[in-house]
């Protein structure tokens, strides 16, 4: 197949390209969650991504928190961003940060006038934006605009054998024509972490990685109380067939196909090393993990699943995919693409790689993903440790 | 070509996977093995769903499972040629 040359997005100020116009009504902290959905029930066009923290947190787990709230602000999947904090310093923090792409945003801190008059005064504002943002058109874009993020969930073995070397055949495809591609999930690559140690394309990629791998690995075995094969694998997994850690980390692995890593990043971190495949240390669950991606400025997520994983994300689009033939049938309405041909040998990986390059930019294109019109938004902050 | 039962991913394999819905106890399979294009045959013993492992060889106990060909586990019971390869009978040897 020869591979459509572009796609089409909204351009932002700062030259990154959107896959979707969100406007966001991001609150800072825990308590400010119930005024960021008012304003966001007020003002079609605009919605709230609440979420559980940013209150008393602390050094580097304060740090993360700032990391991934600019970085969901700063995507290029948002047009622009209403920011709605208890207090005026960590909510300007925020709203300087997402000010330098460029982009409409606008901070509100309800202490001292309640919420009812900061409701108004952030609808009124995320009313300009909505409207501001709703003559947006999408325009002809390269390929190489595409920020690719992955990871894989509800695994089993036919995730390993069709949709995640799917995935692998897109990126090895993909990959020379200048695409941002990311992958992650530390702990699940458990078992193959010395042969994806040989996939940095230098030998300061492949140290970092292992020492990333090392450090979450002695966290993990630090902090088992039990026999950590009740976690990892699932019960999910074990359903379907995976044995042990090392088999799914195998599988997983296949998801960047031929590729090498010219990076590692942390969580939340921007690429900065131009086009090509990064590493980043999240956890292996999947809430966690594309929020981190997401606020690290990827703007199309590819997700394949085996048991039928339903996740999506507040600002990024999920495209999922899966080789299992009973879950295509089953959990239809979960699917993008059903890639099980592959079990029949009635599809091979490059058609498979094909057809998932053809379903990635539709949806970059603005075709809504499976996990968007059912309403999947999820948002989870990764939180290193407790709170002051 | 024959209909395919199961998929081993490498030569070294000693597993391979059920790509059909259940292969029954006592099922003649075929066998693909995706690295070379070739094919092999295997006697069931077991049930096993779609998804799940058959043995491709005779294990004891403290034996390697090799998949991707590479190292998944060790045999904690053996298991025989065409029996069901799974938490009963393999374990980490991670964690």
């Amino acid at each position: 197949m020869e591979i459509p040359k572009s796609f089409l997005g909204y351009k932002r100020e700062n030259g990154r390209v959107g896959t979707r116009n969100h406007v966001v009504i991001l609150p800072v902290d825990d308590i400010s969650n119930a005024c960021a959905e008012a304003v966001a029930n007020n003002i079609k066009g605009t919605f709230a991504i609440p979420h559980a923290y940013g209150r008393l947190q602390f050094g580097a787990d304060l740090e993360l928190f700032f990391d991934t709230m600019i970085g969901t602000g700063k995507n290029p999947n948002v047009a622009a961003c209403v920011v709605i904090g208890i207090e005026p310093k960590w909510t300007k923090r925020i709203v300087d940060a997402i000010a330098t792409t460029g982009k409409p945003v606008e901070g509100f801190s309800i202490e001292g006038s309640g919420d009812i008059k900061t409701i108004m005064k952030a609808s009124q504002k995320a009313q300009e934006f909505s409207q501001w943002a709703s003559e947006k058109q999408r325009e002809e874009c390269p390929l190489s605009d595409l920020w690719i993020s992955v990871k894989c969930g509800e695994s089993d073995t036919t995730s390993g054998m069709a949709a995640n070397p799917a995935v692998g055949n897109l990126m090895d495809k993909l990959e020379p024509l200048g695409v941002h591609l990311c992958f992650g999930e530390t702990s699940e690559l458990t078992g193959a972490e010395k042969v994806c140690a040989t996939r940095g394309a230098t030998p300061e990629a492949s140290k970092k990685f292992m020492k990333t791998w090392s450090d979450y690995n002695d966290f993990i075995l630090k902090e088992a109380t039990n026999d950590l094969s009740e976690s990892q694998p699932t019960a999910g997994n074990i359903a379907g067939g995976l044995t042990t850690i090392e088999e799914k980390a195998f599988g997983n692995f296949q998801k960047i196909g031929s590729r090498k890593f010219i990076d590692v990043l942390t969580p939340a971190e921007e690429p900065k090393k131009g086009p090509g495949l990064y590493f980043m240390d999240t956890s292996s669950a999947a809430g966690e993990c594309l929020t981190l991606q997401a606020a690290a400025g990827f703007n199309i997520h590819l997700f394949p699943t085996g048991q039928g994983n339903i996740i999506g994300n507040a600002i990024e689009p999920v495209v999922k995919l899966t080789g299992n033939p009973s879950t295509a049938v089953n959990m239809k309405e979960h699917i993008d693409l059903d890639v099980s041909k592959i079990l029949k040998r009635e599809m091979n990986m490059s058609q498979a790689g094909d057809e998932l390059i053809k379903t990635t930019i539709r949806a970059a294109s603005g075709r809504l993903t499976c996990a968007e019109v059912l309403g999947h938004k999820e948002f989870i902050m990764t939180k290193l440790f407790r709170s002051a | 070509m024959a209909n395919t039962d199961i998929i081993i991913h490498d030569k070294k394999d000693n597993v391979g996977v059920i790509v059909i819905e259940k292969v029954n106890k006592g099922q003649d399979c075929e066998c693909w093995i995706m690295e070379d294009d070739s094919s092999a045959k295997i006697k069931s013993i077991s049930d096993i769903p779609l998804g799940h492992k058959i043995a491709m060889i005779d294990f004891k106990e403290g034996d390697t499972i090799i998949k991707y060909g590479h190292d998944i586990g060790k045999v904690v019971k053996s298991i025989k040629q065409g029996e069901h390869v799974h938490v009963h009978n393999v374990k980490t040897k991670k964690w």
